[in-house]
């Protein structure tokens, strides 16, 4: 278990490096700079900025301070942002991303596994109809078709719950988390009804049931763990999905986010906001593959021991 | 499968019927073929172009029997051509980036799972590394660097999509490179290269047929996500992703412009989804 976790986190490692040597080249490879306006300003005032932010020395100089900065856990400062620091911003931000990011994950994982299994249980029946409807519609709509026609249902003509922002508490959780949900919603309850159906035709369930065990203690002892580990495996990518989707979700309902932070930067060539958010997304993926590896690993003894 | 099959069918023409009985798929083909046709025939209909503003119907309403039968939007310009011709870009960057992303994902899996060993080594850690980033990062950076645009958009797409069939394959083309006939070919002396092209790469066309068709409306999604951020493709040049975006800025008074680009991305999203369903259940039914 030991080395597996060890060999997991030099290759999160060595991709977090990648990412972070990326980064750095494509922004400043891309045309245009932080302060490159429109409005025409002084060479004085621009060499200034520069020499601010450090623009002006050799990039390998920029590259080796970048690096450095990254080991003292210092991101350096907003170009955009004048007064705070890349750091002070994803504190502020990742709250917010963190909160919706949570909530929508068990949201999805509790109905996804729900319906999953209710319509294993009872193929045919309505449920699994219902099932079936909400996974194509997950699957199909995108996030920021049915956010807004949420917003223009619920918000707009009801006036139920906040059009976005962030000011009224639970409140304002739900539509997010629910708009990011659903697509999760869609592939976790697919996932659980393939699976299930598969594990209750092995021969331990039928064994399990042979025994005289009742249909519940089947279900929950015998058959679980085996339905739900391509469900455990799907919470890696379903990791990126959530990264995708938080940022639309904070573009849409008006977040205060990182994931709102990042485009924006991104837009305004905010290099060391960019920068920064995208080691802290990478660093989560990495660390939600560990994670979800090591719950596979746990609960299937094959794969532990493939190493 | 029943047994009765008459044995001496081809496999494409078993796997042709077995996708023309599944209902869904086929009309989801009809669909789709509908739309594109609409898409990409359906502006000649009227004398004006997307770009061309109509002064004397701004922001006109729905109405279809006018000239505008959808309405015109802020600028005067006709929403329903926007909307096919945003459809024709939406389309044609999602065929063509899943056509593109799947030869060099074919051919780059196919050549590391046939050379083996330390090259097949390096190549899939590169791909490894390259899984590790976050999908909508690189492509977001990509774009940027290229300059943005449509064609910059189109590359950053379909360098971050090519990774999947290239495992796909690579997987595949490992165990085909042990089999007896690439022995045969080798001592024929066929050259490595022939091999991968003429014996390897034919024999994973059903797996990348199945898998690449999941890749369409992946690039579609993908592609219109970015517009409706404003990476993507920009004004005035339409496309589905960034009509919607307008659509939502005005989606407190005016619905329709939400809802007229919304429904035929998600009619083109349901069409692929099932199609890919369909082609699956037809390639390998056992899979199920």
């Amino acid at each position: 278990m030991i080395p597996f976790v060890a060999k997991r986190l030099w290759n999160g490692f060595l991709t977090l490096a990648a990412l972070a040597t990326l980064t750095f080249f494509v922004m400043r490879l891309a045309p245009g700079g932080p302060f490159s306006r429109n409005r025409k300003i002084s060479p004085e005032v621009q060499a200034n900025i520069e020499a601010a932010f450090h623009l002006d020395e050799p990039v390998y100089q920029q590259f080796a301070r970048y690096i450095w900065g990254i080991l003292r856990g210092d991101l350096g400062p907003s170009t955009r942002f004048r007064d705070y620091s890349v750091n002070d911003l994803i504190a502020a931000g990742l709250p917010t991303s963190l909160t919706i990011g949570f909530w929508a994950i068990l949201v999805a994982a509790l109905v996804g596994i729900a319906l999953g299994l209710a319509g294993a249980l009872r193929r045919n029946g309505w449920t699994d109809y219902a099932a079936g409807a909400v996974g194509v519609i997950g699957i199909a709509i995108p996030i920021f078709i049915i956010g807004p026609l949420m917003q223009a249902y619920f918000s707009v003509y009801l006036g139920w719950l906040p059009v976005g922002g962030w000011n009224d508490g639970w409140r304002s959780l739900i539509l997010p988390v629910l708009v990011l949900a659903l697509p999760n919603i869609a592939y976790i309850s697919r996932l659980t009804r393939s699976s299930t159906i598969e594990v209750l035709r092995e021969n331990h369930v039928r064994t399990a049931r042979a025994k005289g065990i009742g249909p519940a203690r089947v279900l929950l002892g015998h058959a679980m763990t085996g339905a739900l580990l391509p469900v455990i495996a799907y919470l890696g990518p379903a990791s990126a999905a959530l990264i995708t989707g938080s940022i639309l979700i904070e573009t849409v309902f008006a977040l205060p986010g990182i994931g709102r932070f990042f485009v924006d930067a991104a837009l305004n060539r905010d290099y060391p906001l960019v920068m920064g958010i995208t080691l802290v997304y990478g660093g989560f993926l990495i660390i939600f593959n560990i994670m979800t590896d090591l719950v596979r690993g746990w609960l299937d003894p094959r794969i532990r021991h493939e190493g | 499968m029943k047994a009765d099959l008459p044995k001496l069918r081809s496999a494409a023409s078993v796997q042709f019927s077995r996708f023309s009985a599944n209902r869904m798929a086929m009309i989801s083909v009809w669909l789709l073929a509908l739309t594109v046709a609409l898409c990409f025939l359906g502006p000649y209909a009227f004398p004006f172009t997307a770009e061309d503003a109509d002064f004397d119907n701004i922001s006109a309403g729905v109405d279809l029997f006018s000239i505008h039968p959808f309405g015109t939007d802020d600028y005067g310009r006709d929403l329903l051509i926007r909307v096919l011709e945003g459809g024709q870009v939406s389309l044609m960057i999602g065929f063509l980036g899943a056509l593109v992303a799947g030869v060099i994902g074919v051919l780059y899996g196919a050549v590391a799972g046939f050379a083996g060993g330390r090259t097949d080594n390096i190549m899939m850690r590169f791909v490894e590394v390259l899984y590790g980033f976050p999908y909508v990062i690189l492509v977001i950076l990509l774009s940027l660097l290229l300059g943005g645009g449509t064609l910059a958009l189109f590359t950053a797409l379909v360098f971050t999509l090519w990774l999947t069939p290239a495992v796909i394959v690579r997987a595949q083309a490992q165990s085909l490179s042990r089999r007896e006939f690439i022995e045969a070919a080798r001592a024929g002396g066929m050259t490595s290269w022939q091999i991968v092209t003429q014996h390897i790469v034919p024999n994973t066309i059903s797996l990348v047929i199945v898998y690449g068709s999941l890749l369409v409306p992946e690039v579609i999604l993908s592609e219109s996500f970015l517009s409706f951020l404003g990476i993507g493709i920009k004004e005035p040049q339409a496309s589905w992703g960034n009509l919607i975006q307008i659509g939502t800025s005005q989606m407190a008074t005016d619905l329709r412009l939400l809802l007229l680009p919304g429904t035929l991305l998600a009619l083109v999203l349901f069409c692929l989804n099932f199609i890919a369903d369909g082609l699956r259940d037809a390639f390998d039914p056992n899979e199920h």
